[in-house]
């Protein structure tokens, strides 16, 4: 059982969102984390670039495998997390806390899954 | 990697119970549930690397080969010369196809005059047993008289791996091995585990010194108990398939399905040593002599800077020039930068030729080296 906090929005890749405001911050679920195994490298959309929901913007890779980043919303990043590019074990030590990837300034938001349904959708 | 075909029923370990009170995280591999990882998989490769790891193989294929003939009979089905090994000795070997590709490769043990032990991936179990049942019936001559018995539901395989894993064996309770310290690299000794025998193998596939055990499947879990109770002030940690693939890929070892195949002649891969060409007969000597075609790729390392890991099937270049495929690549725990292992264009696998990977579309550098990457210190 991976934690799923009840507090923030989920996508099917993935990806777990805060929305505070119109920023949203956007970062990868413990059960993500747990099935690449241990994160060695990231690679994040640089500040001011503008994401498309849905469309793959980063990576984020273990020694095993290599896991891709989706935009879950359209918007301008405002912020990319730069300790996490430095120490990506951070994904998989606080994959909802320091371990954040990047904020976003959101334009529009497509649906987003609650905790008890992306539970759902992974089975737990 | 294909699966059994003989069983396609998911096969557990007889350790699953205990990996499953350990947390791991399973994976398949050749349709056995094996543990990939118990916590963090790079903490386990350095726990292997600095003390001791622990790893559950009941997974691989153990095949008993008996009876007057044994000897001959692998020496014509196998690659090497197994009857100039001495009994209480280990070789690394291959079997071949008729064309001269690696069906798998192999540890065999001369357990006596007349009897050895064959290890096998468990990826190709069936495909050594029903090989060697083949060629028991006879290579180019009259059938051999050998039994060939598939031990592999019966043994536990146990691994102790790291610099430490001596003293962990010592230290354990109800392990007896008499000449333990003196057992050396490729060999193996007979012992003993709460009143049932065992044996002890100094082999492994992490470039680590290490041992491996076979036991009888009703006597792993205990073993396994005792193992990590002794080896836990040592720093043994229990480690899992992801762990044993980024030791072995630094090692510079082969992985069947990556490095090694059915299309792949041994010299490709840096394995002509391991056939034994002035043997009159054996399985594949006419596409060994001849050869692979001029300019047949052949197995390289490759390193590079950064943190970008190339992965296996990931293509190759020389500017422009695609000149070969990535067969296995990780960054590498220990010396902390990427490494991958690639069949290139001969023209091309120089030591210190600097080709081109293609991470997802981005040209990354990297310099040929010698294999292994990693290599402890004697």
């Amino acid at each position: 059982m991976s934690a799923i906090p009840a507090d923030l929005q989920y996508t099917a890749e993935h990806e777990w969102v805060r929305l505070d405001g119109d920023v949203a911050t956007v970062g990868i679920t413990q059960y993500a984390a747990d099935a690449l195994g241990d994160v060695v490298y990231v690679d994040l959309p640089k500040v001011g670039s503008a994401l498309a929901a849905g469309s793959i913007v980063g990576e984020v890779e273990s020694t095993k495998s290599v896991g891709e980043l989706y935009a879950p919303l359209d918007g301008e990043v405002v912020e990319a997390n730069q300790a996490v590019v430095d120490a990506p074990e951070t994904i998989n030590s606080d994959p909802y806390g320091d371990g954040w990837l990047v904020k976003v300034r959101v334009s529009s938001t497509p649906a987003l899954l609650s905790a008890d349904e992306y539970r759902a959708l992974i089975g737990e | 990697m294909s699966e059994p075909s003989h069983d396609p029923a998911p096969r557990y370990s007889p350790l699953h119970a205990v990996h499953e009170a350990l947390g791991a995280a399973f994976t398949d591999f050749a349709g056995w549930q094996m543990p990939v990882r118990y916590s963090s998989d790079l903490a386990e490769h350095h726990a292997v690397r600095t003390a001791a790891g622990i790893f559950d193989i009941s997974h691989m294929a153990e095949i008993a080969v008996d009876g007057p003939d044994a000897a001959a009979f692998l020496d014509a089905a196998l690659a090497g010369r197994l009857s100039a090994m001495a009994v209480g000795k280990a070789k690394y070997s291959l079997i071949l196809t008729e064309q001269g590709g690696i069906v798998d490769d192999l540890i065999v043990y001369r357990m006596a005059d007349t009897s050895y032990l064959v290890v096998a991936n468990a990826s190709n179990r069936f495909a050594v047993v029903d090989a060697l049942r083949e060629r028991a019936a006879g290579v180019g001559g009259p059938a051999f008289a050998v039994e060939l018995d598939d031990r592999t539901e019966q043994i536990a395989l146990i691994a102790v791996q790291g610099p430490a894993s001596e003293a962990v064996l010592a230290a354990t309770a109800g392990l007896e091995i008499p000449g333990l310290t003196d057992l050396k690299y490729y060999a193996w000794g007979s012992g003993s585990f709460g009143g049932s025998d065992l044996m002890v193998a100094r082999t492994g596939y992490t470039g680590e010194d290490g041992f491996e055990l076979y036991a009888p499947v009703e006597h792993a879990a205990a073993l396994w108990a005792a193992l990590t109770a002794a080896g836990e002030p040592l720093g043994l940690v229990p480690c899992g398939l992801a762990a044993r693939d980024t030791l072995r890929l630094e090692a510079g070892m082969p992985l069947y399905g990556h490095e090694l195949g059915t299309s792949i002649l041994p010299v490709q891969a840096g394995l002509g040593r391991v056939v034994v060409t002035d043997k009159q007969v054996f399985v594949g000597r006419d596409a060994i002599i001849a050869g692979p075609p001029a300019g047949a790729p052949v197995l390289v390392g490759l390193a590079a800077k950064g943190r970008r890991a190339a992965r296996a099937e990931y293509p190759v270049y020389q500017g422009e020039r695609l000149v070969g495929e990535v067969t296995s690549g990780a960054l590498s725990p220990t010396l902390g930068h990427p490494i991958a292992m690639a069949f290139v264009d001969p023209a091309v696998a120089e030591p210190g030729t600097v080709l081109d990977l293609d991470v997802r579309g981005t040209r990354i550098p990297a310099t040929v080296v010698p294999l292994p990457f990693y290599k402890k210190e004697a």
